[in-house]
């Protein structure tokens, strides 16, 4: 077995079977993190202890033990998710310093499974980015390209991913922060239904909006990932109760009579990209080969999807991150003789310099929203238009079972290209952000290539918990796919 | 038109501290992401009660009782200043 290559499955036989030590794996990954990362940037922190808790988990294995169905499986987890012991900083200077008590569910449940955690991944400060260049810890650099974004907000995971220096990651996702970067980076990233994965311990920013998702090179291994981190949680109340299906054991390619939607409105989005527009076309032609039925859909509204996005965003992160005061952890803000600081300054400056500029952006842009006289011209007229976007999503799906779209416009863009000008960067989520909203799952799976030589994602989305039919219609282009058997050059 | 003086306003209510240049620069960008946005008016809403949530939230029971997952270190451990198990904070009355 190439370890490097190996999907998670793989991997968790090979430990469970004793064939390679968790501690031999975890061993592997480490050496390609330190040779390799420097060049990348995706780590933010690695975890110290992770030959240790190598050993333990071999130790058990020795012993006859059931250790999970991740046995041994070498992850990196986005700095959004709090890991107990081990800093999460969000991206952010607020956060620099901080280290929690405890694991976000999602974590805890990766490392119940045996999943050793290799270190943390950087990402847009706060998640709010789509090129990781807002992050406190640096941008990350493209595998494939390194003068290119790796996208964002989860920049670090796509990049570290791509470039295996994991088996696999974690990623979070409010307007398409898993689904981007897993196109720009040629691998296959997955949003659950909102309520499939427990928010606990994961630092919010949007609430509605927030969803956790794997990050790995193939579909299976992100139904694998999925099945372990998805389900209730009575520490999230938004969590659903609905049982967790097995989606790895019952990946299909049979696509006969499966109906296939393509959103009218996406295929003449202005600035679509060649190359994207074809891969598109490319994974239809594919799909109707193989038996499916594509069929037209319309969603009008489709076109204020981003300012609806922006607005409902930045309200929620305007109040989340209130939070941050310089009182109970993260930074604070220098002050000679505490005893005379007016409170209202100690916040305004501990904020003012803790915040990076994205952040402050979006913190005014919400709190304006929410103030008193605009509140109900823009939070609550989002809101209304917001609900109507749901329902002509519920209504395209009583006419397909899965709807095919590109991911953004175009593929992976360059460094610094597009961070001077906000609303620019806004407007590239325009595909993504309406899942978000509805609260349906998508997910992007590579799929064309550019005549650059980057890699192209397509974006499957499917109704409310439906996440079986798009992982199969992923799982039956995954094998077709013009970037299967094609690496990064940092590799 | 988000002025210098509204950016200002909202720095306040946001207790965010904002440069000169920081609040030129939002009164731009800002004026522009909201104009953009604005298009949202056109659309109909009448009678639609706004999404705050997108899937039912099932209420569920749980137990009445006293848990202690953290001892009173543990939950100060981050504080940039503490004096004891306490956190320090300029004056508040």
């Amino acid at each position: 077995m190439d370890l490097t290559f190996a999907t998670i499955s793989e991997i968790a036989d090979a430990v469970k079977t004793k064939k390679i030590s968790a501690k031999e794996v975890t061993a592997h990954f480490q050496k390609r993190i330190d040779s390799l990362d420097g060049k990348l940037n995706s780590f933010t922190s690695k975890n110290e202890n992770a030959v240790k808790e190598a050993d333990m988990l071999d130790a058990r294995i020795a012993k006859g033990e059931d250790v999970g169905v991740l046995a041994g499986v070498p992850f990196g987890i986005k700095e959004m998710f709090c890991t107990k012991g081990q800093r999460t900083t969000a991206g952010s200077k607020i956060l620099e310093n901080f280290v929690p008590p405890y694991d976000a569910t999602a974590v805890a449940r990766l490392k119940n499974a045996g999943v050793i955690v290799l270190g943390k991944l950087n990402q847009d400060e706060f998640a709010m980015g789509s090129s990781n260049e807002t992050s406190f810890h640096g941008p990350v650099r493209n595998p494939w390209d390194l003068e290119r974004v790796p996208g964002g907000s989860s920049g670090g995971s796509a990049a570290a991913q791509a470039a295996r220096l994991v088996a696999g990651t974690l990623g979070t996702d409010t307007g398409g922060s898993i689904r981007q970067p897993a196109s720009f980076c040629g691998i296959v990233g997955v949003k659950p239904t909102y309520g499939r994965v427990s928010r606990y311990g994961i630092i919010a920013y949007a609430s509605s909006l927030d969803q956790a998702g794997p990050m790995v090179s193939t579909v299976k291994d992100a139904a694998l990932t999925l099945e372990v981190i998805s389900g209730f949680d009575a520490q999230d109340g938004t969590t659903s109760q609905k049982k967790v299906p097995q989606w790895s054991q019952n990946l299909s390619t049979n696509m006969k009579g499966l109906k296939v939607g393509l959103v009218k409105e996406y295929m003449s989005a202005a600035g679509l990209d060649s190359d994207v527009q074809k891969t598109v076309e490319n994974a239809v032609a594919e799909l109707k080969k193989m038996g499916a039925e594509i069929v037209e859909v319309s969603v009008p509204l489709t076109e204020y999807a981003v300012p609806v996005y922006y607005l409902v965003a930045a309200s929620e992160a305007s109040s989340n991150l209130s939070r941050y005061d310089g009182v109970k952890y993260g930074f604070r803000a220098e002050f000679k003789n505490l005893s005379a600081v007016d409170l209202a300054e100690f916040y305004s400056q501990t904020r003012g310099q803790g915040f990076g500029a994205e952040v402050k952006r979006r913190i005014m842009l919400g709190t304006y929203c929410l103030s008193s006289g605009y509140y109900d011209a823009y939070y609550t007229k989002a809101g209304q238009v917001r609900r109507l976007i749901m329902e002509e999503y519920l209504s395209a799906f009583k006419q397909c079972d899965v709807i095919l779209s590109p991911v953004t416009t175009a593929p992976a863009f360059k460094i610094g290209e597009r961070i001077s000008d906000p609303l620019a960067m806004y407007l590239n989520d325009i595909f993504t952000t309406s899942t978000n909203l509805a609260g349906l799952p998508g997910m992007s799976v590579p799929f064309g290539m550019s005549k650059g030589g980057l890699p192209i994602g397509v974006q499957l989305t499917a109704a409310h918990f439906e996440e079986q039919k798009m992982l199969n219609v992923a799982f039956a282009l995954e094998g077709v796919s013009s970037v299967k058997g094609k690496n990064p050059h940092v590799i | 038109m988000i002025d210098k003086k509204t950016i200002e306003h909202i720095a306040k209510l946001a207790r965010l501290h904002v440069t000169e240049a920081e609040a030129q620069e939002y009164s731009v960008q800002l004026d522009k992401a909201l104009g953009h946005f604005e298009k949202i008016s056109k659309v109909n809403t009448a009678g639609i009660e706004p999404m705050i949530t997108p899937t039912e939230i099932e209420t569920y029971w749980r137990e009445d009782v006293v848990k202690q997952e953290f001892t009173s270190e543990e939950m100060t451990s981050n504080a940039p200043a503490k004096s004891g198990n306490l956190f320090q904070v300029p004056p508040v009355v």
